[in-house]
């Protein structure tokens, strides 16, 4: 309509479908958009850091490397377990915290259980607060590296080696060091609206 | 600007009216037909969703759970939300821009209009699959329990709860693709159809506004849709998008959801500040001040919108980096906002004002959504959100961006072209009654949830602390007579369709001042087919 002569139908709708084409390429283009993010998110968490306030993650390998302990202070590290919904184990810390020197080793050891009656693989996801700790705190080996295994019924007691970097600013004296515990496969895993206690039923 | 009209007396003979009965709209291609679905879809959506605010705020009457249990309360929180942003504020000003858009530009119809009945009837499908979500779980007994996970639909959650968060997850992609399709018809129309001598520098601001909401929407509709894709697939497809357990990220989800997420609220805004790019000049009596900085302003804020997402996830332990940016980000974005606001003040400026309906909806606006610009500057701030974050104080802000900003933007353009639409006058003293009756129970509603939120008290938690109780019972009390303001509204539209004053082809004195479209041209209302032949823009 905009051109001078208004009669010419024809070369409207060819505008129009040259519009329209270049439209439906953006909306195909942000809809591959979004799947895209998934590796570059993954990429930009990985080379950027953006998805962690604390720098390093977790759940990463330290290098063995001997520090100097530090033996003017004790922080106290406390010890937390979670079972995540459909993961029908038991989880607990042997013991519940610890006084330890920055550049210390330090063993803790971790009991789960297999309730069920079936074989269940599932990986712990760790956490540390408060996170400006997260950093200082060096994993050796932890149950968290790698996924685990329990045959039904099968019980294990399971170890964390870690230390605490003497650079670890003086203000923080009190750490949790909590994992949560995840069912892999999530369509065996008995749903969240099937435990009674849960949900409760609609009246 | 003057128009020589083409239109009038000598296409009678050619001018075939409407089919009769249930084929005129279930067929229609007619843009006004269409137009006028969509608004009384809207109006529909607005009673629906209007009912489960009031169970909202009877259950946050008192401190305990009164009437229902936690799950189908935090159901009604998602259902809310989801039926008013995407059922009635996306549906009205849809609708507007059927009805209004070729009539401003002098086109004959919607550039593509058999897709627009489409996107038109993907709705009330779309609905349907929303009301079946919502009883999925009584329907279908053991399949899960009520979808409770707000509208920003986070996993964990939206992963293990049942049938009825699938039913949620098609309703959404059956909206996105009717947004989807009615954006590109409408971008189509306003590149292409424009009568000569429309340049895209005389268009009426609301066809601006929608312009930018359009593009907005093609850009990010189809990355929600990808995202809840993804979540059904990690449903029932075994994939671990956003499962922890199985490598995924569930963070990664709250970035796909806020990137649609944020702009989506400027979709929301936008088309009403094209209303009130008409209705100040309209009854100021004064071309509005800065045409061409609203326009520009418009755009940055579309560009700056798209990036400044994650201002919604300052808790989730971003890096400090990140965190910044979208901070500073976010701030930049009062300056666009400010601009808009400072050029409707201005425009009003000296003018001659007269305050009808419509432009006192256009006065509350300003005053309410400058309210909204405050609040969400220190939502901007990281520190201070870090206290604020999923508050009551964040549900106060989004209220009062939402409702003056989109919903009475919305309403004062139903006053403002009722005339136009129908050919009656409304009845002036009932407008203006409703909107006293509504500005000040919206005020009563939601003004003392900005102190319940600084007190601490937690938004979609269907239970509080008792010190909360006064700030909530004023509350409820506020929402129960906004919701009951809402049936004059309804009176109001029923009586003027009904009949009334034979409203003029000018209902306002002030309509044709500064950048007005071509609709004044025509009678009211305007015949079945408009601008059959090209009006001249001179
Ligand atoms: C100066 C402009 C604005 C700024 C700086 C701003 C900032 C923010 C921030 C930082 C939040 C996140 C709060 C939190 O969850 O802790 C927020 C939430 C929100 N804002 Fe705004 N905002 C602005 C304008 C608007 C406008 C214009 C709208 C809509 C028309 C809007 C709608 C919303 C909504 C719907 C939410 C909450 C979403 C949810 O969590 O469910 N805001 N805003
Ligand atoms: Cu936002």
């Amino acid at each position: 309509m905009n051109s001078d002569t208004p009669s010419s139908a024809g070369q409207l709708a060819a505008k129009n479908r040259k519009t329209i084409r270049r439209l439906w390429l953006v909306v195909l283009g942000m809809f591959g958009f979004g799947f895209a993010m998934v590796p570059l998110y993954r990429l930009a968490c990985e080379v950027g850091g953006i998805n962690g306030v604390a720098g390093t993650p977790a759940g990463r390998i330290a290098a063995a490397s001997v520090m100097p302990v530090d033996t003017s202070r004790l922080i106290t590290v406390q010890f937390d377990s979670t079972i995540n919904s459909g993961l029908p184990w038991e989880f607990h810390p042997l013991e519940r915290q610890k006084q330890v020197h920055p550049g210390q080793q330090v063993a803790v050891k971790y009991y789960v259980k297999n309730l069920s009656d079936q074989p269940i693989v599932a990986q712990a996801v760790p956490g540390v607060t408060p996170w400006q700790v997260t950093q200082h705190l060096k994993k050796l080996e932890c149950f968290c590296f790698t996924q685990q295994t329990l045959q039904p019924g099968e019980a294990r007691e399971m170890p964390v080696y870690f230390m605490i970097d003497p650079a670890v600013d003086k203000q923080y004296e009190t750490v949790t060091l909590s994992y949560t515990f995840m069912n892999t496969d999530r369509d065996a895993a008995p749903k969240p609206e099937q435990h009674a206690a849960m949900t409760r039923r609609i009246p | 600007m003057s128009v020589a009209t083409a239109h009038d007396d000598h296409h009678d003979s050619h001018d075939h009216g409407p089919p009769k009965g249930w084929q005129r709209w279930v067929y229609s291609t007619n843009h006004k037909d269409i137009g006028t679905m969509y608004l009384f879809f809207a109006l529909f959506m607005l009673f629906f969703g209007g009912a489960m605010a009031m169970y909202i705020r009877a259950e946050l009457f008192m401190p305990g759970v009164q009437l229902a249990n936690p799950d189908f309360y935090n159901n009604m929180v998602t259902d809310h939300a989801l039926v008013m942003v995407f059922g009635m504020v996306m549906p009205a000003a849809a609708g507007m821009a059927n009805w209004m858009i070729p009539l401003m530009i002098g086109a004959p119809d919607m550039a593509l209009p058999r897709l627009n009945n489409l996107s038109f009837w993907l709705l009330p499908a779309a609905a349907l699959m929303l009301i079946l979500s919502i009883l999925a779980p009584y329907l279908f007994p053991g399949s899960g329990g009520p979808v409770n996970t707000g509208w920003t639909l986070l996993p964990p959650l939206s992963i293990q709860n049942g049938i009825g968060m699938d039913f949620t997850i098609f309703a959404i992609h059956m909206l996105g693709i009717s947004s989807i399709l009615a954006s590109i018809n409408i971008v189509t129309t306003i590149l292409n159809m424009r009568a000569p001598g429309m340049t895209m520098m005389k268009m009426p601001l609301f066809v601006w506004a929608w312009f930018f909401t359009a593009l907005l929407l093609i850009a990010v509709m189809p990355v929600l849709a990808g995202a809840v894709t993804m979540l059904l697939f990690d449903r029932h497809f075994g994939t671990s998008f956003f499962d922890a357990a199985g490598g995924g990220d569930p963070i990664l989800f709250q970035h796909l959801f806020w990137f649609f997420g944020h702009p989506e609220v400027y979709v929301l805004l936008l088309p009403s500040i094209g209303v009130l790019g008409l209705v100040i000049p309209t009854f100021a009596r004064k071309p509005l001040f800065g045409y061409k900085a609203l326009v520009y302003g418009m755009g940055v804020l579309a560009v700056l919108g798209m990036v400044v997402w994650a201002h919604h996830q300052y808790t989730i332990g971003m890096s400090l980096f990140a965190t910044n940016y979208f901070m500073i980000g976010t701030i930049l974005i009062s300056i666009p906002v400010g601009l808009m606001l400072m050029n409707f003040i201005f425009t009003m400026w000296r003018g001659s004002m007269t305050f009808e309906t419509p432009m006192l909806f256009g006065i509350a606006i300003i005053l309410m959504f400058s309210f909204a610009g405050v609040t969400g500057v220190m939502l901007a701030v990281v520190p201070a959100d870090m206290q604020y974050h999923d508050t009551m104080f964040v549900v106060a802000h989004f209220h009062y961006a939402l409702i003056p900003g989109a919903v009475f933007g919305l309403y004062a353009g139903v006053f403002y072209w009722l005339p136009k639409w129908t050919g009656h006058m409304y009845d002036e003293r009932l407008g203006k009654i409703f909107f006293w009756w509504t500005t000040i129970s919206f005020n009563i509603t939601f003004f003392p949830q900005h102190f319940s939120g600084l007190a601490g008290m937690p938004r979609r938690i269907v239970d509080y602390s008792i010190q909360y109780t006064e700030f909530n019972m004023i509350s409820s009390i506020g929402g129960f007579l906004f919701g009951l303001s809402h049936l004059l509204f309804l009176y109001i539209i029923i009586q003027t369709i009904r009949g009334g004053k034979k409203a003029p082809d000018k209902p306002w004195e002030g309509s044709q001042i500064g950048t007005p479209g071509l609709e004044w041209t025509l009678p009211s209302p305007p015949p079945f087919h408009s601008f059959t032949q090209a009006p001249v823009v001179k």
